[in-house]
């Protein structure tokens, strides 16, 4: 008897405590913060500079994809050609079963390009069977911009500072 | 009509087979109980399993050495980062490799979140197996709190694929400090309210004293381990028989039981908490500045040779035994998942005991599906 009232005690300091910090959100109305590394679904990242995706479709990730989820084609890149870029290949079509992706982040890890990053996706219920086929879904149609993206902004900011002094003409230039 | 008078008391009694799962409330899991009961009393029992076998140890032997570490992930899904952790330890032991401070630190810390996280799932469901529907309210929001920290290392929250043959993938976050500090009072607190709450209740003890008692022989017969061994008054942890990793450097005590029954395994698992977290405290102190990876991104290829590796889960001692024929795949990797071997001892301990104790008993022996299929 008095251990019930005990646990009915308790109970009510940690409801009376629950009633000031509420910790139930109320989910697809409003959205879950995610943590700066979470590991959603895999997107391409997008080079603003040539305007082209940095994957050069070297299969490297598809390889090593613990689920074989992913399958890529490459092309000559015609901007190359144009002598805008410096990659010789480029992606073609690019896809990732998102049914068989367990966000496992090894994909990311292998590449050697960084062209490909963990987003923070990780709603993407479709109607139709297929639906969630990542085809060519590129990091720009997302507003998120990954962590590495971010670092490397902040390096290109800081280095022109130092560098007009000697070189003005700094090939890296900075691109918000 | 039955005539009452005329009822032969010698008769056999009359055997029902009731079938308890795959989908019952309470198996935890897809697992299926087939009891013979006798009225109220279960005359025998026998365990059903395989609803979860996806061929784990089969599939390691098509992957590569890093895609691995995903679906020891899988195995027992409630505490992830002890099972990245020995497999990890297998290869690094099989390759001769040293695993740098700094990393087995973070080791350390993670798994023993990871080790409260799963034995605070287990309080809350075995209050509710019990009877009890509050605990399990305030010990999932304390899971949850742990679970926050791990997204904001590993990126996920429960298949995380963090830890690395020779290292772990990334550096901790620059904020850990003040997510474990802001993590570690508040989880004290949920440890010592759900504690308080449900250990020394009248009826959770009427409930689960004396019920499914197993003798020190009997354990040791059947190879149980981790909490479920240590509630029979058997000191062994592999934390101290065989130090591993860096374990050896923290003070903590291991926690045993006396009489070995449903209490004691559910009181053992609230004491190791108590202990995980004084280990989390002495490795916050303790934990070196340096590299977390030996060997970065190199293809993994061990030597031929086969090793032997055993670490302590939150349900026991898990063993993996690893086989290499020098390629980028293993040759064989056989897994002695604790769940398995605590859940052979199950039928004995349903012999002549209650329909309803059935379910305390099953939960107090705290099993993963996952780990048991495989
Ligand atoms: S994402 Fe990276 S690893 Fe994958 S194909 Fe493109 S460049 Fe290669
Ligand atoms: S996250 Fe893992 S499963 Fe998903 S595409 Fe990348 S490697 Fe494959």
């Amino acid at each position: 008897m008095l251990s019930s009232l005990k646990g009915m005690l308790i109970t009510l300091v940690s409801t009376v405590k629950g009633l000031r910090a509420p910790v139930t959100r109320q989910y697809p109305s409003v959205p879950t913060p995610v943590q700066p590394r979470y590991m959603g679904f895999p997107a391409l990242t997008w080079d603003e500079k040539v305007d082209e995706p940095y994957c050069t479709a070297c299969m490297v990730c598809i390889r090593n994809c613990p689920t074989l989820c992913m399958s890529a084609t490459m092309m000559d890149n015609p901007l190359q050609k144009e002598g805008k870029s410096s990659r010789k290949k480029i992606v073609e079509t690019f896809e990732i079963n998102l049914n068989r992706c367990i966000l496992c982040g090894i994909c990311v890890e292998v590449c050697n390009f960084d062209a490909i990053v963990m987003s923070h996706e990780h709603e993407l219920s479709t109607y139709e069977r297929n639906g969630d086929r990542l085809g060519q879904r590129y990091q720009k149609e997302t507003d998120w911009i990954p962590p590495t993206e971010l670092a490397k902004q902040a390096k290109a900011a800081a280095q022109p500072r130092e560098q007009k002094e000697g070189a003005p003409a700094a090939s890296g230039e900075p691109k918000a | 009509m039955v005539e009452v008078n005329n009822i032969d008391m010698d008769a056999e009694p009359l055997e029902m087979l009731v079938n308890m799962g795959p989908q019952h409330p309470s198996t935890h899991g897809v697992f299926r109980m087939v009891l013979w009961i006798d009225g109220e009393k279960v005359v025998r029992a026998e365990s059903h399993i395989g609803y979860l076998h996806r061929g784990s140890e089969k599939l390691c032997e098509g992957e590569q050495y890093h895609q691995i570490i995903t679906l020891f992930d899988r195995l027992d899904y409630i505490s992830n980062f002890n099972n990245e952790m020995v497999f990890c330890r297998a290869v690094e032991k099989l390759m001769g490799i040293e695993v740098p401070e700094r990393a087995e630190y973070v080791r350390v810390i993670l798994c023993e979140l990871n080790r409260i996280a799963s034995h605070l799932l287990f309080l809350g469901t075995f209050g509710l197996d019990a009877g009890a529907m509050t605990p399990v309210m305030l010990t999932f929001r304390g899971r949850e709190r742990i679970q926050s920290v791990f997204e904001a290392i590993s990126g996920a929250r429960m298949m995380h694929n963090y830890f690395r043959v020779g290292g772990i993938k990334e550096d901790l976050p620059a904020n850990f400090e003040q997510l474990v500090s802001d993590l570690l009072p508040d989880l004290r607190a949920d440890v010592e309210e759900a504690d308080k709450l449900l250990t020394y209740n009248e009826v959770f003890i009427a409930r689960t004293k004396g019920i499914g008692v197993i003798d020190t022989e009997t354990a040791v017969d059947y190879g149980l381990t981790g909490p479920c061994l240590r509630a029979c008054g058997v000191p062994y942890d592999v934390r101290k028989a065989e130090p591993y990793s860096v374990y050896d450097r923290f003070d903590f005590d291991v926690p045993v039981g006396i009489d070995g029954d449903s209490w004691e395994r559910y009181y053992v698992r609230v004491e190791e908490m108590y202990q995980s977290l004084n280990i989390i405290d002495q490795a916050l102190e303790q934990i070196p500045s340096g590299p977390v990876s030996t060997l970065g991104r190199r293809l993994i290829r061990p030597p031929k040779g086969d090793v032997y590796v055993r670490s302590e889960n939150p349900r026991g001692e898990i063993g993996v035994y690893l086989v290499s024929d020098g390629t980028d795949k293993p040759y064989r990797v056989k897994v002695r998942p604790p769940s398995f071997c605590n859940l052979s001892v199950l039928e004995v301990l349903l012999k002549d005991t209650w329909v309803a104790d059935a379910v305390i008993i099953l939960g107090s022996l705290d099993i993963v599906l996952g780990e048991v299929d495989r």
